[in-house]
């Protein structure tokens, strides 16, 4: 089995558009089991256990993450935050047919509001993709934020 | 002249013992009050000495409202200077961090100094011949005093006030058992810390590092739903928790666990909830720390040090520590409506790096700008900040289990769901808002 490089980069249009929509179970279907979502918290960081990161989650925290967002008691998604991915066309990066894995570095604008704030995050992700029974799925996902060691409010939905 | 410069009656009466003023949260006088007497009164953190470890290290923050400069002096020993030039007032540091050399050098005229404030050098000196400018005092400013206690570096901007031993007393407990969980006895900076902004006055964040009535209320929408969505895995018993569940599942306990934790309170505004026991109690052993521990200190020290569950130590004015899990919070005032929060995580030296694993992880589940924790509570202040704005009543409860007549200059363990250590914070509040003109009185 093999992708081409045009479903690779229509893979990660995809995803954003799920987020964007906030089709979350089509979003976490995405996911391998042991896949990681990690957001640096300092520029260029290598190592996402001894030191504090933004995020580093496992499927356990991302499904309760989305869990979470639709909850009776979700006080601060009362009312809800919308996310906008404005993204360039992917590079991508490693494509290894043999062993199924993939690499792409995507750079995007990220856009989140609710009530009366909006923030612009600029973004840098890179995928690593796995083509398991014949589909692409995420086998981990880092996400650095050029301003990461910026204050920030409140950051509620998946940049 | 608004109403409270000068009128040390009116700060008082903000306080009344069950309940506060809400111009102590949202008047920026009160704030730039709190700016001038209460920050430079009180001893306040400014660092950990890890991040200034050689020569020439520095490290820019605030004190309250000041740009202040942590920096590693030749002799060893770490200073605090105001981060301003004293010839044009221009920040001499502007990075977080960094290492100076041996002096600091202006950037906008080339003046130089020590790294401990004197002046060195200025360019075309001749020019202030005859002019009356005389070289000492014209070096960097240092802040009223400094004390180094176990790596935590704090200091008081006030030349002449209460000495460390006494601000703190009894209260330095919780730092010690923080750095004692160490084997060599200290502990080191774990990267840098979250940066987190809440448009929210500072003391909403410390009140609510011993209000334990919220928790299973504002976090069910985090902690509930782990603990549901972990039933629904249906594991086999017996299933160890993950790490995370272990981080986040307490916080649904019961009011019951709350009420039996206990609370301590010490003079000055210091406290801390869980004195019998904590959300940190039951975290899963690390293989071959015990060992460790008891190599160090012996069986019976260990097991006592290892034994202190604390929860939240608030170290008054505006840090707050958790010992068993090694990580500092301090709310830095920007305004009477915004507040910057630093999270620390910091490392055991000779400590297992499993626990900096999880404490790592505790800072990002619970502290982050991203934490799905840190959501309801930013939005709990944010809405106190917006609703006291209602004319229709002025004054703010703190009456959970409140006594008359209470001493605040007694050490107490009380019920651990009572708001005695907000009223105590507030007892230290008036105090040092009203310290100069106490020491004015006492002079005249």
């Amino acid at each position: 089995m093999s992708v081409s490089k045009e479903q690779l980069i229509d893979f990660i249009y995809d995803e954003v558009r799920m987020l964007d929509e906030g089709r979350y179970d089509d979003w976490l279907a995405l996911w391998l089991k042991d896949g990681h979502y990690w957001m640096p918290l300092d520029y260029k960081q290598t190592d996402p256990h001894n030191v504090t990161s933004l995020m580093y989650e496992d499927l356990f925290m991302l499904k309760l993450r989305v869990e979470r967002l639709n909850g009776a008691r979700t006080f601060s998604q009362k009312p809800k935050s919308r996310c906008h991915h404005v993204i360039q066309r992917p590079f991508v990066d490693v494509m290894d047919d043999a062993a199924g894995t993939y690499v792409t570095t995507t750079f995007m604008h990220y856009v989140e509001t609710r009530l009366d704030e909006q923030f612009l995050l600029a973004l840098t992700a890179r995928h690593e993709l796995a083509l398991v029974d014949g589909s692409l799925r995420i086998a981990n996902k880092r996400v650095d934020i050029l301003n990461c060691d910026a204050a920030f409010r409140n950051i509620q939905l998946l940049p | 002249m608004g109403r409270y410069e000068g009128n040390p009656a009116a700060v008082r009466a903000l306080f009344r013992g069950h309940e506060v003023h809400r111009d102590v949260y949202i008047d920026p006088e009160i704030y730039r009050l709190e700016m001038k007497h209460l920050f430079a009164n009180a001893w306040v953190f400014v660092g950990h000495e890890s991040q200034t470890p050689n020569k020439g290290d520095y490290f820019a923050t605030q004190v309250g409202d000041q740009p202040v400069i942590q920096v590693r002096h030749s002799d060893g020993e770490v200073h605090v200077l105001y981060n301003r030039c004293p010839h044009k007032g221009t920040k001499i540091v502007i990075d977080r961090a960094g290492n100076t050399g041996k002096f600091f050098r202006c950037p906008y005229h080339a003046w130089s100094f020590k790294t401990d404030g004197c002046l060195l050098a200025i360019p075309l000196k001749k020019g202030y011949e005859n002019t009356g400018f005389e070289n000492s005092g014209k070096g960097m400013r240092a802040v009223g005093e400094v004390k180094n206690y176990r790596g935590f570096i704090f200091c008081r901007l006030a030349d002449e006030g209460i000495s460390f031993e006494e601000f703190f007393g009894g209260s330095l407990s919780s730092i010690d058992n923080m750095v004692e969980r160490s084997p060599a006895g200290r502990l080191e900076v774990a990267g840098p810390p979250l940066r987190y902004l809440h448009h929210c006055n500072w003391k909403m964040l410390v009140e609510n590092q011993t209000d334990t009535c919220h928790p299973m209320v504002a976090h069910e929408s985090s902690a509930g739903t782990a603990v549901k969505l972990w039933k629904e895995l249906d594991m086999p018993e017996g299933t160890p928790l993950p790490p995370a569940m272990e981080i986040i599942a307490p916080f649904t306990s019961p009011y019951e666990f709350f009420e039996n934790m206990g609370i301590r309170t010490w003079p000055n505004g210091h406290g801390h909830t869980g004195v019998h026991h904590s959300i940190h109690s039951d975290y899963s052993e690390i293989p071959g720390y015990m060992a460790k521990m008891t190599e160090a200190y012996g069986e019976e020290k260990a097991k006592a040090i290892l034994g202190e569950n604390r929860h939240n130590t608030v170290y008054f004015p505006n840090i707050m520590i958790k010992g068993p899990i090694q990580q500092l919070r301090v709310f830095i005032p920007l305004a009477a409506d915004k507040t910057m929060v630093e999270s620390y995580a910091y490392r055991l030296v000779d400590g297992p790096e499993e626990l900096t694993a999880r404490t790592a992880m505790y800072n990002r589940m619970i502290n982050a700008p991203t934490s799905i924790v840190g959501h309801d509570d930013l939005e709990m202040y944010e809405r106190a900040q917006e609703g006291l704005q209602a004319n229709s009543l002025e004054w703010v409860n703190v009456q959970r289990l409140y006594e008359e007549d209470e001493d605040f200059s007694e050490e107490a363990v009380e019920n651990g769901t009572t708001e005695r250590q907000m009223r105590n914070q507030f007892d230290a509040w008036v105090k040092f808002m009203t310290a100069d003109r106490a020491m004015q009185e006492a002079a005249e």
